[in-house]
């Protein structure tokens, strides 16, 4: 049958000849130069997740398949709902202080000469750049409440010491502070970038129809760079949400659990404690709440991306 | 044509030669004879520790011919900690890995028994305390062998000077070089009075609260020699006890005494407590110690290490042994248990506890008199009483001795200090902080 097939006019030669036309398609061009990257994507993300999801439905001694016990523990337990609330609290207020000031500074940068404008650029992104794990490390000499320079500076002012990282509002806002200086200057040259990008003849256009500040940043610059607010602020809110050094060394969690996010909450309860379960069910908890977030902007991004 | 010499009697000899030299073959014991052997130690904080571990491998590898590899993982970061649950999950790495206290019983259906060795360890070294038999134990099988790396304890380290003229107390009189102790008024009493005169003097107890392991272990102590459980050895949940509130009644009267911010302090933060000059006392192993005579030696040279205080139950003091455990996937388990077998000679373990300066503990009986201890200095004698020779004190883990799965949980997540932290920063009723540790306890009961 195989020679009889291989022997028959044309019926040969057409797969051949449509595998040729498949190989000469744009799609199966991109699809082959993209598949190197999702093949790697496959391997360090859609396993390791998958492996993730896996390890959720497992009880404590990974030799049972429970279901959905782990997070029906979890919702049970008031340190989890604290650490979802703390979570809310620095991922949102995290990311609202980086817009804001990445929209400031982005603004102020924009506004400086062009010729001094990549040494500020530069110094400006230094805190992005320095791993977050040793900028971090500085911060929390300089929160020790014993020895830092902070508290050396405000008991020479004649202020008291303040407890950095031994008190639950002092130690979010520190937690927050950092998270703060090192994501700003992401949100300042993305915004930045978008800025570069409004055509100047717009505000000239804005400027003779008699257009103030106020009316050019809210008709003009506003609607111009929606796309980018919406995505870095996407991109951050996923990635603060997912944060785990900052919280790691400064306050590894206290006190008192009040300042643990996910991911270290994740850690202590799956590498320190030995429930590698209970650890995979709270790193998945925001999983699909995040990734319903992320298809409505992006939908939106891309519904005015077709309009434009 | 050449004529063939393939006799009947030539093939023999020659078979019989070749099964010879095949037979010797096998009997050469080449370079790495042995195999090869994967081990993961601790990475030590002592400067230099590691090179006694290092050069005793090197010898017995060269004595067995094998071929030995030794990667030493640090637990900053819990890196240790990270390598035990990856390799547990890949069923691949090391055939020998340091385990941490808890860790043994965690993973004790991955690891090799080792009763055998055991056995003939506690013949030759004398028993082991209960705390080692709690946690290297899981079903009546020894699941791990106590190494000496690694294991210490956390008994006071007190300033001479500070104690003597602010507190009225001397530790040296108290724990004398070379002499059993005179401490029977070194109560939790005593310890408080103490508290309470060097804070006053500026030099407060420097006694962390946070959730890290130094905070746990002492605070483990206290609750201990008040008989305060959370968990009884049967799994029951007993924290509504008297005992519990005496003890928290205990530490609202200790805080107001210690610095403000020890319930932010990591396990670095007493060490530098001490060696700054600071306070009278922490409760640390001998690295303390070790780095003040490096860079404070003024300081160093007025350190005292010594025995726990005493309460209603008893004089407890936190230990934590090393364990080294051997994958049941290793692929040369009689290797492994040979080595392990080599280190944990009596010879062995003096050069490991003279290579840390004192701060190793081997957990045999018969191994906690040392010259090392005795003779190590400035000044001479600080560390005599650090291996509890004259077993002056009961060496024991915080939440023992409750179920090793639950007390873990109850260790790592720091339940003790966090009453103590709701109690005092957070101005909780004891009343409410029960009901709170009683739920959190009940969680931890999960299977």
């Amino acid at each position: 049958m195989a020679s009889n097939a291989a022997t028959a006019p044309g019926g040969a030669t057409r797969p051949r000849s449509s595998l040729r036309k498949a190989a000469q398609r744009r799609s199966t061009i991109a699809f082959l130069m993209a598949l190197p990257l999702i093949l790697l994507i496959a391997a360090l993300v859609v396993y390791p997740a998958g492996y993730a999801i896996h390890l959720s439905t497992l009880n404590k001694s990974m030799e049972e398949f429970v279901g959905f016990e782990n997070f029906e523990y979890l919702f049970e337990r008031e340190t989890f709902w604290m650490v979802v609330w703390q979570s809310s609290i620095f991922a949102i207020t995290a990311v609202v202080f980086k817009a804001l000031i990445g929209f400031v500074v982005a603004h102020l940068v924009h506004n400086i000469p062009l010729k001094g404008q990549r040494k500020w650029r530069g110094m400006l992104l230094v805190p992005w750049v320095i791993p977050p794990a040793m900028s971090t490390l500085a911060w929390l000499w300089l929160f020790d409440s014993s020895y830092s320079a902070f508290n050396w500076i405000i008991e020479g002012l004649g202020g008291p010491r303040v407890p950095w990282l031994g008190e639950t509002g002092w130690a979010r806002f520190s937690v927050i502070l950092v998270n703060v200086w090192y994501g700003a200057p992401f949100f300042m040259i993305m915004y930045l970038a978008a800025l570069k990008s409004v055509p100047e003849q717009l505000y000239e256009a804005a400027e003779i129809d008699g257009a103030g500040w106020w009316q050019r940043m809210w008709f003009i610059t506003l609607p111009m760079m929606r796309n980018i607010i919406a995505i870095t602020v996407l991109f951050s809110t996923i990635v603060t949400f997912a944060n785990f050094d900052i919280v790691r060394v400064l306050t590894a969690g206290g006190p008192i659990d009040t300042t643990h996010v996910f991911a270290t909450y994740a850690f202590k309860l799956g590498i320190e404690s030995s429930d590698i379960p209970l650890g995979a069910a709270v790193s998945l908890f925001m999983f699909p709440l995040l990734a319903i977030a992320a298809i409505f902007i992006l939908r939106d991004v891309n519904k005015r991306g077709n309009q434009g | 044509m050449a004529k063939s010499n393939l006799t009947r009697r030539n093939l023999v000899r020659r078979g019989a030669t070749a099964a010879a030299a095949g037979v010797a073959a096998f009997n050469v014991r080449g370079a790495h004879a042995a195999g090869k052997l994967s081990v993961g130690f601790w990475d030590h904080w002592v400067p230099g520790a590691n090179d006694s571990l290092t050069a005793l491998c090197k010898e017995w590898a060269a004595k067995e011919k094998v071929d030995i590899q030794i990667d030493y993982i640090t637990s900053q970061g819990n890196k240790n900690l990270l390598t035990i649950a990856a390799e547990a999950q890949a069923r691949s790495g090391h055939d020998i890995l340091a385990f941490p206290t808890w860790y043994p019983a965690d993973y004790a259906r991955q690891l090799e028994p080792v009763d055998d060795i055991m056995a003939e360890l506690i013949k030759k070294n004398g028993a082991v305390n209960r705390t080692v038999e709690y946690l290297g134990k899981a079903n009546g099988k020894w699941v791990a062998v106590p190494a000496a790396p690694g294991s210490q304890m956390k008994p006071p380290c007190s300033r001479i000077d500070l104690m003597k003229q602010h507190a009225g107390i001397d530790v040296q009189a108290m724990y004398p070089a070379g002499g059993p102790p005179k401490a029977d008024a070194w109560t939790w009493d005593a310890f408080l009075g103490a508290a309470e005169k060097c804070f006053k003097a500026g030099v407060p107890f420097g006694l962390p609260l946070g959730q890290t392991s130094d905070a746990v272990d002492w605070v483990g102590a206290l609750f201990q020699s008040h008989r305060a459980q959370l968990v009884n050895s049967n799994g029951d949940i007993i924290v509504k006890s008297d005992a519990v509130r005496q003890v928290l009644e205990y530490a609202k009267r200790l805080v107001q005494w210690l610095p403000t911010d020890v319930f932010s302090w990591d396990d670095a933060s007493n060490n530098r407590w001490i060696i700054s000059g600071r306070g009278a006392l922490i409760m640390n192993p001998p690295s303390s110690w070790a780095v003040a005579v490096r860079d404070a030696p003024q300081i160093g040279a007025q350190l005292w290490t010594h025995g726990m205080p005493a309460g209603p139950n008893g004089r407890y003091a936190p230990f934590l042994p090393y364990f080294w455990g051997i994958w049941n996937f290793s692929k040369n388990k009689s290797a492994a248990k040979s080595l392990i077998m080599a280190l944990c000679q009596p010879e062995a373990i003096a050069k490991l506890v003279e290579g840390s300066r004192g701060y190793d503990l081997p957990s045999f009986a018969n191994l906690t008199t040392l010259k090392t201890w005795g003779e190590i200095e400035p000044p001479k004698g600080t560390l005599y009483h650090y291996p509890n020779p004259h077993n002056h004190q009961i060496q024991s883990i915080a939440a023992a001795p409750c179920p090793p799965k639950i007390a873990n949980q109850i260790y790592t997540q720091a339940t003790m200090t966090k009453m103590i932290a709701r109690v005092t920063t957070q101005g909780e009723s004891i009343d409410k902080c029960l009901d709170w540790a009683q739920r959190e306890l009940q969680g931890f009961k999960r299977a």
